[in-house]
């Protein structure tokens, strides 16, 4: 019975991962600015690839290879969206202006 | 199942594989030659050749991007159209494909346990290592006890590329960098290299000492300590990362690696046995076999990290902003 | 149709090796035949270690019940392979820098055209 829903529940995560990241590549595809294209890839990215990785810690259960996702885990956790806040940064530096919206409301 | 992987991972590279030879602009080339690495690292993984994925993923999709971006800093971005038509390169790669491909007709299938290169060493190997040499995993044993001497050239090698960068592109030793109002910019990755440069390099010497019992070794080991240093660079500048290891320094390290290899060898032929014979190194073979292992990987991590670094150094301190 | 089960790997391998085949000779960018090159050489590890597979194995560490393992020789050679290809790429993408200090340019027809010139 445990076994069953641990397996429903890992299941859960790795699709919810999936759909999280080709969430993100589509919005990588679909957004206008390359500013509003950044923040669809560090949300979305990260969430899809920390769920995936949950969903392979239950399948592992108690063993030493959970302890390797969990720091794995932790690593994607502070590296994703430093990664991203670098992009933005060099992006900024170089004087790419972000899309604003001017329309009269 | 295992099959429709590698069909989609292979498709990936396909695509991968032509859009970086229509791509005009080098940046975005430089990026697909880093996924078209990491897509072939994955397909590794499902072909059950793992200690070849991490070594793929580690230097192709790790050191390749670094060094063909600063390159692509370094020159122009741009790629212009080329002059004359392509008709006759295509007619040449469409006749070559062919052939081979006709060539390809008489290998036996994908998969199949019969094919003869599993036959002749393969399974002495397989067999041999748990009593002769101790370590469970084969690719190590292979690389470095078996065909060791192939591993000693491999070794001088790298060392090879390190002098030739060298000689062609030299070093200029940068001051260290200011800490001015401008670099308040870069204090998210400041703080993130500072808390993740200790680990990088304790992950580098678990691959390295970890490479008997699972995927690793020296190579990888080396190419991952040197990442840690080149996020270094990246955040903190060349100048300050000139500070830790100094040019100096890399030289040493880069000819003791080669050296440690080969004495190993010497020291086995001046106790008796032949050149890399590790029996020889203590009483019992099984243990002579480990610390010989232990000695070469070693060996090799250090020369591999010096080098990388050398090539690094080497192709960044051409660039004038001087804090890439 | 058991034909391209088995070597289907091999065809599309192939196709990656043209590809990079291509890229070397017909673009007149020097860092694009690098990286042509490059792809090259990939394509023909993912040749070899298709061709370490076997069916039903797993990867070559020795454990407590498994009996197949993939082959271990073509892993090694491999491994070493990537490794030149690191040295090759490095030493190449150097002289690109130094072609481009001494001609101004990293395009092989102008390359020719200032040779021709002089």
């Amino acid at each position: 019975m445990m076994d069953l829903v641990l397996d429903v529940l890992s299941w859960v995560c790795l699709l919810g991962g999936a759909i999280f990241l080709l969430i993100g590549a589509i919005g990588v595809l679909r957004f206008p600015d390359f500013y509003t294209r950044l923040h669809a890839v560090s949300i979305c990215d990260t969430l899809g690839a920390g769920l995936v990785l949950v969903g392979l810690m239950l399948q592992g259960g108690l063993s030493l290879v959970t302890v390797k996702l969990l720091l794995i885990f932790y690593f994607m956790i502070f590296t994703g969206p430093t990664a991203v806040h670098a992009l933005a940064e060099a992006a900024l530096q170089s004087k790419l202006k972000p899309l604003v919206d001017d329309r009269e409301p | 199942m295992e099959h429709l992987i590698d069909i989609v991972l292979l498709g990936l590279l396909m695509i991968t594989g032509f859009a970086i030879v229509r791509m005009r602009s080098l940046l975005a080339v430089a990026m697909l030659t880093s996924i078209y690495s990491l897509l072939s690292a994955s397909l590794f993984v499902v072909l059950d050749a793992v200690d070849v994925a991490l070594t793929e993923a580690a230097i192709g999709a790790g050191i390749s991007t670094i060094l063909i971006l600063a390159t692509v800093a370094l020159t122009s971005d741009e790629e212009k159209a080329p002059r004359h038509t392509p008709l006759l390169p295509l007619v040449v790669v469409i006749a070559t494909g062919a052939a081979l491909i006709y060539g390809t007709l008489d290998m036996p299938h994908y998969g199949d346990p019969t094919a003869p290169v599993h036959r002749h060493v393969a399974p002495t190997y397989l067999h041999d290592t748990p009593g002769e040499i101790g370590v469970p995993n084969v690719v190590t044993s292979v690389l470095a006890s078996y065909r060791g001497y192939d591993t000693l050239g491999e070794v001088t090698v790298i060392f090879t590329a390190g002098i030739g960068v060298l000689a062609l592109l030299g070093y200029r030793t940068r001051r260290r960098n200011s800490q001015g109002p401008g670099n308040r910019k870069l204090v998210v990755l400041r703080v993130i290299a500072k808390l993740f440069f200790p680990l990088i390099l304790l992950f580098a010497l678990y691959v390295l000492f970890h490479g008997d019992y699972g995927p690793g070794g020296g190579f990888q080991a080396g190419v991952i300590f040197a990442t840690g240093f080149i996020l270094y660079a990246l955040a903190f500048g060349l100048g300050n990362a000139q500070r830790i290891i100094p040019h100096q320094l890399l030289r040493i390290m880069a000819a003791v690696g080669v050296l440690i290899y080969a004495a190993v060898g010497i020291e086995s032929m001046l106790l008796g046995g032949k050149f890399l014979e590790y029996r020889v190194l203590a009483d019992d073979p099984v243990t002579g076999q480990h610390l010989g292992i232990m000695l070469i990987e070693l060996g090799v991590g250090i020369t591999v990290v010096a080098v990388m670094l050398i090539i690094y150094y080497g192709f960044v301190s051409r660039l004038h902003s001087g804090d890439m | 149709m058991s034909e391209l089960l088995g070597h289907y790997n091999y065809w599309i391998v192939i196709i990656l090796m043209m590809t990079g085949f291509y890229t070397v000779i017909a673009r007149p960018n020097l860092i694009k035949k690098i990286i042509g090159l490059f792809i090259f050489q990939t394509s023909v590890f993912i040749l070899f270690i298709s061709m370490a597979k076997i069916e039903g194995g797993t990867a070559p560490i020795i454990e407590e019940g498994i009996s197949v393992y993939s082959n271990p020789l073509l892993h090694v050679l491999i491994l070493t392979a990537i490794v030149v290809s690191l040295a090759t790429t490095a030493l190449g993408l150097a002289l690109v820098i130094r072609i481009r200090q001494a001609y101004g340019t990293t395009n092989e027809d102008d390359i020719h055209v200032q040779d021709e010139e002089d």
